[in-house]
């Protein structure tokens, strides 16, 4: 056969393989060429992670901010750091703010979700000199929290939750 | 009692001679890798041979690849969302349909589809070129067949089966989604996030890959094989190539069986 036509099959075979390889890198995968931009690193401190994962997402009103960036336990508080990476065009989140476990679906998987404050909790007034709200700047920390929600210990309230009642 | 004893002798001798066939058959079969390996640099430098080996082994087997990925990719999505709406947890058909194909069936399938397309038409060509004498021919004009004419099929198989791999997953996660979302109504947007949530490009994809090129080099060393070690009659050639097609699936999935223990 001609070799110019041996050789525009290849390329098309080759073409079409790369671009299955991009479909299953981009469309498939988690790989992103760019580094999703500009972003600033928070911490927030958990009693109980269980199932957060590194690269789990960071959400606000259900809407993708950022991820975990790193998950490590503190052995002096006995509390559980997540250090959250969130994209700098998310930078007006008050630092009054809550950052709560959530899963995605009844079984689904666990990731941070913030709900944002007023701005206005450490020092400044609302009606003071300092009326700007305070947002969250890189290596700020989070202290509102809340664990994640552990099936086995709600299922544990639920059988002897009658019982704590009538102590009470 | 003698005739019990030459049964028995008669046995022994048809035991003994099926093993020293199969260990002469594995040494033969290791040294023309080893020659197949050295001939790779040279055959490189002939990169036409190479280019027309991807044709016939690649290209041609893109039509079967894309039919096959895609009716595979739709059956998982069928029979995943029969599981997974049991559980309300069908928006993780994609993960589903994603990892079975990326880590597992894009390669396994793939490497099957290719032993049968382009494996047994390896070894028929090679031990119909024994049979005719053509490799005899060549030597006899001091070119060597093994870096003339099996190093190039073997570096076009070791970098189609790869490719074709790929091509085979992506198509099988549109089709996936072709059944999903368009005919299932698996809502859209959580099938391909959750997807990407848990396909991870170097555990997954690349792992993949890596299948890829392992099962192209077993499936195109078996056919080599199998075409050069041909008795040269059309019978013996016939033979060569039912064993391609047994040896290449078995190998291909028996060593998946390795390296999925090994990689995940």
């Amino acid at each position: 056969m001609n070799l110019r036509v041996i050789e525009i099959g290849v390329g098309i075979f080759v073409a079409i393989g790369l671009a299955a390889l991009l479909i299953l890198s981009l469309q498939v995968s988690n790989l992103t060429l760019l580094d999703n931009g500009p972003s600033y690193q928070v911490t927030a401190r958990f009693q109980n992670i269980s199932g957060l994962k590194v690269r789990a997402p960071v959400s606000v009103a259900g809407v993708r901010v950022g991820e975990v960036a790193d998950i490590h336990f503190d052995p002096e508080t006995y509390e559980a750091v997540a250090t959250l990476t969130i994209s700098e065009q998310y930078d007006q989140l008050p630092i009054d703010s809550q950052a709560g476990i959530r899963t995605a679906g009844l079984l689904g998987e666990k990731y941070v979700a913030l709900v944002p404050g007023s701005g206005f909790a450490f020092g400044a007034d609302e009606d003071g000199e300092d009326s700007k709200p305070q947002m969250l700047v890189d290596g700020s920390e989070i202290t509102d929290t809340s664990s994640s929600m552990v099936l086995e210990e709600l299922i544990g309230q639920f059988i002897f939750g009658k019982g704590d009642k009538g102590g009470q | 009692m003698s005739w019990v004893r030459d049964r028995l002798l008669d046995k022994l001798h048809y035991l003994g001679h099926q093993s020293l066939n199969a260990f002469a058959r594995l040494g033969r079969g290791s040294l023309l890798l080893l020659q197949l390996i050295f001939a790779v640099p040279q055959a490189i430098m002939r990169w036409r041979l190479i280019l027309q080996q991807i044709y016939s082994v690649g290209v041609l087997s893109l039509l079967i690849i894309i039919v096959s990925g895609f009716f595979v990719g739709m059956v998982l999505s069928f029979q995943g969302y029969i599981t997974l709406v049991d559980y309300g947890a069908e928006e993780s058909l994609g993960t589903m349909v994603a990892l079975s194909l990326v880590r597992e069936l894009g390669p396994v399938v793939t490497a099957l589809l290719f032993a049968g397309r382009a494996g047994s038409a390896l070894t028929a060509e090679i031990g119909l070129m024994k049979a005719t004498e053509q490799l005899s021919g060549m030597e006899m004009m001091a070119v060597d067949p093994i870096k003339r004419v099996l190093a190039p099929r073997f570096v076009a198989g070791l970098i189609s089966l790869p490719i074709l791999a790929m091509i085979f997953s992506a198509v099988g996660v549109l089709g996936g989604e072709f059944v999903g979302v368009g005919l299932l109504g698996v809502d859209g947007g959580s099938f391909w996030s959750q997807m990407q949530a848990s396909v991870d490009f170097r555990d997954d994809v690349l792992n993949g890959m890596i299948k890829g090129v392992v099962f192209g080099w077993v499936a195109s060393w078996i056919a080599l094989f199998e075409g050069y070690d041909a008795v040269p009659t059309s019978s013996g050639v016939s033979s060569a190539t039912t064993r391609t097609v047994v040896h290449t699936s078995l190998a291909v999935l028996g060593l998946d069986f390795i390296l999925t223990a090994l990689m995940f």
